[in-house]
């Protein structure tokens, strides 16, 4: 433990010190590797798993299904709509769910009820749903076009709070870093796409912008008046506050993974597929390469966009002659 | 000075505590006096409580998107219905520009879901007798199927009471408004006359067949009537414009009508079989331009209007989704959230304890004060604006903790680093929080604009999701502001913390032996504070640690 605080005063003074800026060249080259893998395991399977509100179809859930083969609501709903493509599922401990393709109002609620006499249950234990294809759609339109809005305004915000472009757009090359990797994960696992999924990529999004942003701060604190430094050049007093944050950017993940952990193990232990654990599954990773691109990538894009400004590069030339 | 930094620390606490009791008292008084709605829990939406959510677009016959005002008026009209058809506790709801959310408990049977799914259907009837409605206080079991419904005579036209047959007269005579006389969902043969009341259930009617449909009205607007001679008054009526057929078809009514005896000069208009109007003609309007005038509002000028308008275009509703969850579902969806946010609570306090010791306490104060917060202004919302949380809100809500607890451990890390820095507890509780202040700030704006961003732009689950996120921002900020600050501050006083005690979380002894032996970089107790403060404000300004530790060095050399 002692050594824990330990490390955080010598990373804080500088003592110790992780050469995150410099290698710069490894962090793009893991990146790029983790990008190709991401986009290309998704598209090696087949692109996504678009789930039934992207698909459009009817689904019905039965709670306590008694441990009853599955075969039985196969049976169930083809007594209702014979030649009905039936795809069961379990989710979690005990409850079933039935997808098949769109049904009509009336066979829906014949289903449902030849659903609930197989299995024995109250009518009112068998929910049903339909979804028409357009639905997931609408959702997700709607989430680009704000999300595509917010961009330019963070953007043009972050800009003007740090007064440099530079900055937001090397956070913005981490955001898309981050939610390439997030999607490209969940994509690659082939999980269903679901409209809860996509709030979750939401999530990530926000969450990337806001420690990149904590990072950042440090950064523009440290770089203040970098140009008078006489012993470290832009390069340098970068990586200094990156180190600095280093102790934070390590708790503030675990924090944040915990509680979403919890959700993730909740989620799909007791209630299975559905909204808390895809929103819990794509948090867990963004929160991860959230964090981690805060440090490994913005960090080295912004002090590499910058370092070759004549200003700086003046004031480091200085600097690396005075050591010499 | 102390003194004023630990009054000014008591006064933000002070402020805190008024706001949360602010929420209570208001709580309890509206739960107590029993305001509508008001309750000490939140609502929950239909994925925690069981139901049914039907979302519906509404399309129009010739592919035309939905004006706002068709959306408000599609949403009443579905809204009157699904009362009507004894189903309790619904909520009819617009979301963002073009769906309407229908929310019911339980599981609705096929023939409300048939009702609700119905375009709208606006016609002109004939009124043929019209009488004030007696309430009955029992009703005669009458077989209506049994009586004759031929009439006597070959009704001439619309308007002849030949259509009065033995049943319908029956029905007639049986029929209270007050009771329901309508089946859901009833679709009335436009050629055979009609038995209802009107929308106040002050009259009954018997109604010819329909002789004008509502498709053919070109156009309905409210406005004042101009006297002939162009003067404006302050008499509301509703101006009606038919198209050629239309024109044509009210040409025929009207000619007939006026002049005749009351009530047959009456023309009734029927919205779902329901009379909303039935005004007298008292002109024969061969061109196609009507105005009802009667003893009207602005208000009920603009509703008739917007109904006669809504009811010119035959909407329909597809179904974008109907979602049913059932009871016991939800309730098991609600207890894992609740335990996996326990859960999750738990481990941060577990993990935050393990790091940062003694402020472990002020960690978990601030968190039970978020809790709580956000426990008030969520029940305090679903009171006034009608906010449910779902199922999604609860997930934000416990992801959320780890970015509150962020704003922690930023603040905890600046107040070390300006401990490093050598500054006293105290000192380095301010310093630190003027730089975490800035920081939690912006990193904070970026998640509201997001919030907001969304929040304005889309709709359904995300935008219950932006809310929640934008929530939880501005309660976390409230939190650190006038909780976590002064806290530290008046915990900064006590020995426990002041001193650096072992398990204070600012036992930096680690760092100040690494220091010994490269000049003595320690603090001394015999520095006062102001000297510290100027001297280490001097340094940051200029120097980074380690220009200042060579500086040190060298002093020390001579």
């Amino acid at each position: 433990m002692s050594k824990y605080r330990d490390l955080g005063n010598r990373l804080y003074s500088g003592e110790s010190s992780l050469n995150i800026v410099g290698r710069r060249k490894l962090w793009y080259l893991i990146a790029a590797c983790v990008l190709i893998l991401t986009i290309a395991l998704p598209t090696l399977r087949g692109g996504f798993n678009l789930g039934i509100e992207f698909r459009g179809g009817s689904e019905f859930r039965l709670t306590n299904s008694q441990e009853l083969p599955q075969s039985l609501a196969v049976d169930a709903i083809q007594s209702v709509v014979p030649d009905v493509q039936v795809v069961v599922a379990q989710v979690g401990l005990a409850d079933l769910r039935i997808q098949t393709e769109q049904l009509a109002d009336v066979e829906s609620e014949e289903a449902r009820l030849a659903l609930a006499e197989a299995y024995g249950l109250e009518g009112g234990e068998v929910a049903s749903s339909f979804i028409g294809p357009n639905w997931g759609e609408d959702v997700t339109r709607q989430a680009l076009i704000g999300l595509l809005i917010f961009l330019v305004i963070v953007s043009v915000l972050m800009s003007l709070y740090f007064r440099s472009w530079k900055m937001s757009a090397a956070a913005l090359v981490a955001l898309a870093h981050d939610l390439i990797i997030t999607v490209g994960i969940y994509g690659a696992f082939g999980l269903e796409v679901t409209p809860a999924a996509v709030i979750g990529f939401l999530t990530v999004l926000a969450y990337s912008l806001y420690d990149t942003v904590v990072v950042f701060d440090k950064v523009r604190e440290n770089t203040q008046e970098i140009e008078f430094s006489e012993t470290r050049t832009f390069g340098e007093m970068v990586n200094l506050a990156v180190n600095q944050t280093l102790v934070r950017s390590i708790n503030t993940s675990i924090v944040g993974v915990l509680p979403v952990a919890s959700i993730l193990f909740i989620g799909s232990l007791l209630l299975g597929a559905g909204t808390l654990r895809d929103i819990a599954l794509v948090m867990m990773v963004g929160t991860i390469v959230g964090t981690y691109s805060s440090v490994f990538l913005a960090a080295p894009v912004y002090s590499h966009l910058r370092e070759n400004e004549p200003a700086l590069k003046a004031a480091s030339d200085k600097v690396l002659a005075g050591r010499s | 000075m102390e003194k004023s930094t630990a009054q000014v620390a008591k006064r933000k606490l002070t402020w805190l505590a008024g706001i949360a009791a602010f929420f209570t008292a208001l709580l309890v008084w509206g739960t107590v006096s029993g305001q509508p709605g008001a309750s000490l829990t939140p609502e929950l939406a239909l994925d925690l409580q069981g139901g049914t959510s039907i979302i519906l677009t509404p399309t129009i016959a010739d592919g035309s998107a939905a004006s706002v005002e068709q959306l408000n008026q599609a949403a009443t009209i579905i809204r009157q219905r699904v009362d009507g058809s004894g189903v309790s506790e619904a909520t009819v709801t617009i979301q963002g520009e073009q769906n309407i959310v229908v929310q019911i408990p339980g599981i609705p049977d096929p023939t409300t879901l048939q009702l609700i799914k119905a375009s709208a259907l606006l016609e002109f009837r004939p009124v043929i007798t019209v009488s004030s409605n007696t309430p009955s206080t029992e009703s005669p079991a009458v077989d209506f199927s049994a009586l004759n419904d031929t009439p006597a005579t070959t009704p001439v036209n619309a308007s002849d009471p030949a259509w009065i047959t033995e049943r319908v007269q029956a029905q007639f005579e049986a029929l209270d408004c007050t009771q329901e006389y309508r089946q859901p969902g009833q679709v009335d043969d436009p050629t055979k006359p009609l038995v209802t009341c009107d929308e106040s259930q002050f009259s009954k009617y018997v109604l010819g067949p329909v002789e004008v449909a509502g498709l053919n009205i070109s156009d309905a607007f409210s406005g004042t009537i101009t006297t002939q001679t162009g003067a404006s008054t302050n008499d509301w009526a509703v101006n009606l414009e038919f198209d050629a057929a239309g024109t044509e078809a009210f040409s025929t009514v009207t000619s007939r009508l006026f002049g005749s005896p009351s009530p047959q000069n009456q023309f009734a208009i029927t919205l779902d079989g329901v009379v909303i109007t039935a005004p007298a003609a008292q002109a024969v309007i061969t061109n196609g331009r009507a105005q009802i005038t009667g003893n009207f509002t602005q208000e009920s000028a603009t509703v008739l209007a917007d109904q006669l308008k809504y009811g010119a275009l035959p909407i329909g509703f597809e179904v974008q989704s109907q979602e049913n969850i059932s009871a016991t579902l939800g309730d098991e969806s609600l207890r894992s959230g609740l335990i996996a946010g326990l859960i999750g609570m738990i481990f941060v306090m577990i993990y935050m304890t393990f790091q940062y010791r003694g402020l472990a306490t002020v960690v978990l104060g601030s968190l039970v004060v978020f809790a709580l917060l956000v426990y008030l202004i969520v029940a305090f919302l679903s009171w006034r604006q009608g906010y449910r949380l779902s199922l999604a809100g609860v997930a934000g809500l416990i992801v959320s903790i780890g970015v509150v607890a962020d704003s922690f451990i930023v603040y905890f890390e600046r107040i070390r680093d300006e401990l490093r820095e050598g500054k006293t507890l105290e000192i380095a509780v301010e310093a630190g929080w003027k730089r975490a202040y800035r920081t939690i700030l912006a990193s904070g704006a970026v998640s509201l604009t997001a919030a907001v961003t969304l929040y304005l732009l889309t709709s359904s689950s995300v935008r219950g999701f932006a809310f929640t996120l934008g929530l939880t921002t501005i309660i976390d900020i409230l939190v650190v502001v006038l909780f976590t600050h002064p806290l530290m501050q008046i915990l900064a006083r006590s020995k426990f913390f002041a001193s650096g005690h072992k398990f204070s979380g600012f036992d930096l002894s680690a760092a100040r032996a690494s220091y010994r032996g490269r000049g003595e970089f320690r603090i001394s107790n015999s520095v006062t504070e102001e000297k510290v403060l100027k001297s280490s404000k001097e340094a940051t300004k200029r120097q980074t640690i380690a220009e200042r530790k060579a500086l040190a060095a060298k002093g020390s050399d001579e």
